[in-house]
């Protein structure tokens, strides 16, 4: 019997002096599964999680090449929100935001979820405005949002630098006071402690090398540990997957590209929120262990070698001291890249593809992190009943093809340049 | 730092460069009615993990667009050739 993780739990485990327990089996795989999820990420733990706890569907198998945690999950800046303007995204993010919020108690694990706030800052009277329209978006549809003019702001973040001569003047900011930061290694790890409890298989180091077809349906997939038989197939692989889409034969609106993340060396208590520059996309927050966690845009060419180019480190940190001069003097600890699936219009794809149960949820962007839950749980729901759930009909794989994009930022058809 | 040797002005960082994308995209022909293939052009990609021919322009050099063989598994890149000729000047 597993342990039920709580406080006295904890100390009693402490007094005993004991090695913890495995978290999850290591898991040998079976010849056949109703689900197999291609990629042991937070979305494809997440839907392994509701399919065996929501859906009654226990049969599930997670495949992950490396070990649990190696990809996106574990490389992102953590953030949470649900500020987002365009009919579908909207819903689909507060979802999350909700699923978030009773997160570690659904999964008996503290992810350790910091509503903390998000700060997005206004550097003009027009950005102030448009700031404003998402902001009124956001409370027709129930979700918290403030606009904070300049001495609010100016009381909220007193460490910004509000100087006339600054080259972006801050002007107000749209704040959303359920927004925050997730411990984002917890988010894997209690998935799958979840989802193991339910009989999931969670398979390591099991990488799919191609697929088994019969006509035009999928059936199964062949991996470096056997070929294991699928009713249905879900690829959740973030920056592969145009890679592991190929082995079936499909071509994706996807190109794979690098986004660097940061972190200074520990300091105080100092950013107390989540704030995102207005004039680059540039974003900070500070982690519990006093390390400042930023980070900006992609590079700006397809690559898959998850080493960042110095001009991108260059530029986040030039955001970061005009923002906060402050900082100017810490030292970066670390920096690190995820490769993202970009689409484009920067817009996901979630649902059924081209092939008979084979199932995609991929072309994340910036955005995978915030959207683990939700993406887990309308993918459980897809898988289940073999049709989209409903708060996901806006994502299609041929919604080009319809004339649909989905483009949240208004920045048109650039990969590159999202 | 990616450097990209210009045949033009010898070997310089990617940050004077304009990227243009996947090279061997082929557009179809003027007046194709053809929607598959429309969007096929504009919006799928073959996104390879190794040797990709590419688009960049020298935009604080030379100006000319380059074709530029790179592998985007390394970023190792093999040549890079004028766009217009497919020739080294």
């Amino acid at each position: 019997m597993r342990t039920r993780y709580s406080a006295l739990a904890l100390v009693r485990h402490a007094l005993s002096g004991k090695r913890w327990p495995r978290a999850w089996r290591a898991a040998i795989p079976r010849p056949e599964y109703d689900v197999v999820i291609v990629g042991g990420g937070g979305h494809g733990l997440a839907t392994a999680y509701y399919l065996a706890a929501h859906h009654g569907i226990t049969r599930v198998a997670v495949l992950e090449r490396a070990y649990l945690g190696s990809g996106n999950v574990g490389r992102n800046t953590t953030l949470v929100r649900s500020n987002y303007l365009l009919p579908g995204n909207t819903e689909f993010f507060e979802h999350s935001l909700q699923l978030w919020e009773g997160l570690s108690h659904e999964l008996n694990f503290n992810v350790m979820l910091s509503q903390r706030g998000q700060v997005w800052l206004a550097h003009g009277p027009s950005q102030f405005d448009v700031l404003a329209r998402r902001g009124n978006i956001m409370r027709l549809n129930g979700i918290d949002a403030e606009l904070l003019e300049l001495d609010a702001l100016r009381r909220l973040l007193p460490y910004l630098d509000y100087g006339s001569d600054s080259r972006f003047p801050v002007y107000g900011a749209l704040m959303q006071p359920r927004a925050g930061t997730v411990r984002h290694d917890a988010v894997a790890w209690g998935y799958a402690r979840a989802a193991d409890a339910c009989g999931v298989d969670i398979i390591e180091n099991c990488e799919v090398t191609g697929f088994e077809r019969s006509g035009d349906a999928i059936t199964g997939v062949r991996t470096s540990r056997g070929t294991i038989g699928a009713g249905r197939t879900l690829l959740a692989v973030a920056g592969h997957s145009s890679q592991v889409a190929a082995l079936a034969g499909l071509r994706l609106p996807v190109e794979s590209h690098l986004l660097q993340a940061f972190v200074t060396e520990p300091i105080k208590p100092f950013v107390d929120h989540v704030i995102s520059f207005g004039a680059e996309l540039f974003y900070i927050s500070q982690s519990d262990k006093g390390g400042l966690v930023f980070g900006g845009h992609i590079d700006g060419f397809n690559s898959y070698t998850q080493r960042g180019q110095f001009a991108k480190v260059q530029n986040v940190t030039e955001c970061a001291v005009a923002l906060i001069p402050s900082i100017s003097r810490l030292r970066l600890l670390r920096h690190w890249a995820g490769i993202q699936d970009m689409t484009p219009d920067g817009s996901p794809f979630m649902g059924r593809t081209p092939l008979a149960n084979l199932f995609l949820d991929g072309g994340w962007c910036y955005q995978g992190f915030k959207a683990t839950p939700a993406a887990g749980w309308c993918m459980a729901h897809t898988l289940a009943h073999g049709t989209e759930h409903p708060l996901i009909r806006h994502l299609s794989l041929d919604r080009f093809r319809l004339g649909n994009g989905h483009d949240e930022y208004g920045h048109g058809n650039w990969t590159y340049k999202q | 730092m990616l450097r990209i040797p210009c045949p033009h002005c010898g070997e310089r960082d990617y940050t004077e460069f304009r990227y243009g994308g996947d090279a061997r995209k082929r557009r179809p022909a003027h007046g194709s009615e053809a929607a598959g293939s429309w969007h096929d052009y504009v919006f799928v990609f073959d996104n390879p993990k190794g040797a990709h021919r590419e688009y960049w322009q020298h935009v604080q050099g030379c100006r000319q667009w380059l074709l530029v063989e790179r592998n985007t598994a390394s970023n190792e890149i093999a040549r890079a050739r004028l766009a217009r000729t497919g020739e080294a000047p």
